[in-house]
């Protein structure tokens, strides 16, 4: 049977060349980077020239660069050390309601240390508006956050608008770029954010490394105490082998972005055109054209259980991921897709592909193919469909 | 996370389906937690036999599976029988559920009972169901 992966948005296999630089680096170099020794001193140059290439590839200066364990720790520090080196200067804190748990989790624990913060609503495409930004902005106002790539619905927020304006107003303002690094062009200069995150295994290198970009002159305060690692901001002895990974995976991701983004982009908007086309009452979650993520496509099969939908895909060979309360690990569907004002029933029937290298045409002529019939199995067994072909209210 | 059996009943779903001339059918769940199951039973009036059951369910993997097994568990059983099925009875029958998926078993208990009190209602026998002890899976 068919193996196709279309959970990119997930986590990303890890490409050979990283592979081959991590497995030369685990077998030739041990020693500490903190050690001045001949041991430390290969350590302490291969992580240097990782910084350079995590530099480059977001028009950063090396010393802009902190390496952390996820993209999770690199929000975290941002945030919640942000807010509170800062605290002084005010108490207002601004988000959005569509984030990651790792921010939107980060801002909820800060609310129980005092801080106020206001969520941000979004429009039925995911998107915020800047005058609700403007318009939520106080004296007090401190720190905003709000990411660069949607990671369930592939929108694209205004993040360069709102970073200029925070620029003008002194407030400390961080991009969560998990999603659009290696994707679309990430420059901390075009954006002028003052934090930013990202992290390995979204672009083809290895889990348990990310990055917190960090503006010179920006303070803020560590999580963690230890030693001076990282401008003491995550010590602890440098995870040299996913250093060297996560340099090479961004390297080459910078590299061949354009190209690759574009092919992804047809691709999406086949597999989007394809099923829309094929399945009726489905929906589209996200916007379309060049504000979504090339990689994400988010449709809704209406009166079918996501779960449901995941497990018949993966018995099929392609495995997605839903918005649904069952795969949320909640009692509630997706906060992003009931953000965007869909009903219930219609973001438990989200199914979320997320394309990536060893995504092809025919691979998505499969899926396209493929999911129709599924999509009638499950109409079939289900009493919601029932009642909307009957034409009896369905909430 | 789910067990073979569990995977086998929602890829071969069992009793799939209406029945026009029903005796009682049973509907619960609500949009909200996304689970909602529909049963058909067609019974004997005189010798409370559950001659055919079917359902139609929304929902997920292991809704369906519950579903599917407790229609099995009860078809061709008295009622009397089919009043004695708990909903840890149909996830033993599944090799177990995940534990956040119990609750999946709990509606499949309900739906039966469900369609249970609606043959108590249309046949006027006592059951010894009542109507407190169901909510109805339009509120949110």
């Amino acid at each position: 049977m068919r193996k196709i992966y279309l959970d990119h948005g997930a986590t990303t296999p890890i490409r050979s060349e990283v592979i081959e630089a991590m497995t030369k680096t685990m077998q030739d170099v041990y020693g500490n980077p903190s050690s001045i020794h001949q041991f430390g001193r290969p350590a302490r140059k291969l992580m240097e020239e990782a910084r350079e290439k995590v530099a480059a590839a977001i028009n950063a200066d090396p010393k802009e660069i902190i390496f952390t364990g996820s993209g999770t720790e690199a929000d975290n520090i941002a945030i919640v050390g942000g807010a509170r080196a800062n605290k002084k200067k005010g108490n207002h804190l601004i988000t959005t309601v569509v984030e990651h748990h790792a921010v939107l989790d980060a801002f909820k624990a800060l609310e129980k240390e005092g801080f106020e913060v206001t969520y941000l609503e979004v429009d039925a495409e995911g998107f915020i508006s800047v005058e609700d930004f403007k318009n939520a902005l106080r004296d007090d106002t401190i720190l905003v956050s709000i990411m660069h790539g949607n990671n369930e619905v592939g929108t694209i927020m205004p993040v360069a608008e709102i970073g200029a304006i925070c620029r003008e107003r002194k407030i400390l303002f961080h991009t969560d770029a998990v999603q659009t690094v290696g994707k679309i062009p990430v420059d901390v200069k075009a954006i002028q954010c003052d934090f930013l995150a990202l992290s390995g295994h979204k672009i083809y290198g290895p889990k348990g490394i990310g990055v917190l970009y960090m503006r010179r002159g920006v303070r803020t305060q560590p999580l963690y105490f230890g030693g001076g690692q990282e401008r003491k901001l995550r010590p602890g002895t440098e995870n040299i082998v996913n250093i060297v990974g996560l340099g090479v995976a961004i390297e080459l991701a910078v590299k061949e972005m354009a190209e690759e983004s574009a092919r992804l982009t047809k691709l999406r908007d086949k597999l989007i055109e394809g099923v829309l086309g094929s399945i009726p009452e489905t929906r589209l979650n996200g916007p379309r054209g060049d504000k979504r993520l090339p990689h994400n496509v988010n449709i809704s099969i209406e009166y079918v259980e996501g779960e449901a939908l995941i497990l018949t895909c993966d018995m099929k060979g392609f495995a997605c991921s839903s918005g649904s309360a069952c795969t949320s690990g909640s009692l509630d569907p997706s906060h992003v897709l009931m953000a965007m004002g869909l009903t219930h029933t219609t973001a438990h029937g989200s199914l979320r592909m997320t394309l990536g290298h060893a995504t092809t045409e025919e691979d998505i002529d499969y899926v396209i193919n493929e999911l129709q019939p599924i999509a009638e199995r499950l109409r079939a067994m289900s009493p919601v469909w029932e009642r909307f072909q009957k034409g009896l209210p369905i909430h | 996370m789910y067990s073979d059996k569990v995977l086998d009943h929602f890829t071969n779903p069992r009793n799939v389906g209406e029945i026009d001339d029903a005796s009682g059918v049973g509907e619960v769940g609500n949009m909200k937690c996304g689970d909602i199951m529909k049963m058909y039973l067609k019974i004997n009036d005189e010798s409370n036999v559950i001659e055919d059951v079917t359902f139609k369910t929304f929902g997920c993997g292991a809704a369906i599976a519950t579903s599917s097994m407790s229609t099995e568990m009860i078809k061709g059983k008295t009622i009397e029988e089919a009043l004695d099925v708990t909903n840890r009875a149909i996830a033993d029958a599944l090799d177990g559920l995940p534990p956040v998926k119990m609750h999946c078993s709990v509606l499949a208990e309900e739906a039966l009972k469900a369609a249970l009190l609606d043959y108590q209602k249309k046949s006027g026998k006592n059951l010894g169901l009542n109507e407190e002890d169901f909510e109805d899976w339009d509120e949110e």
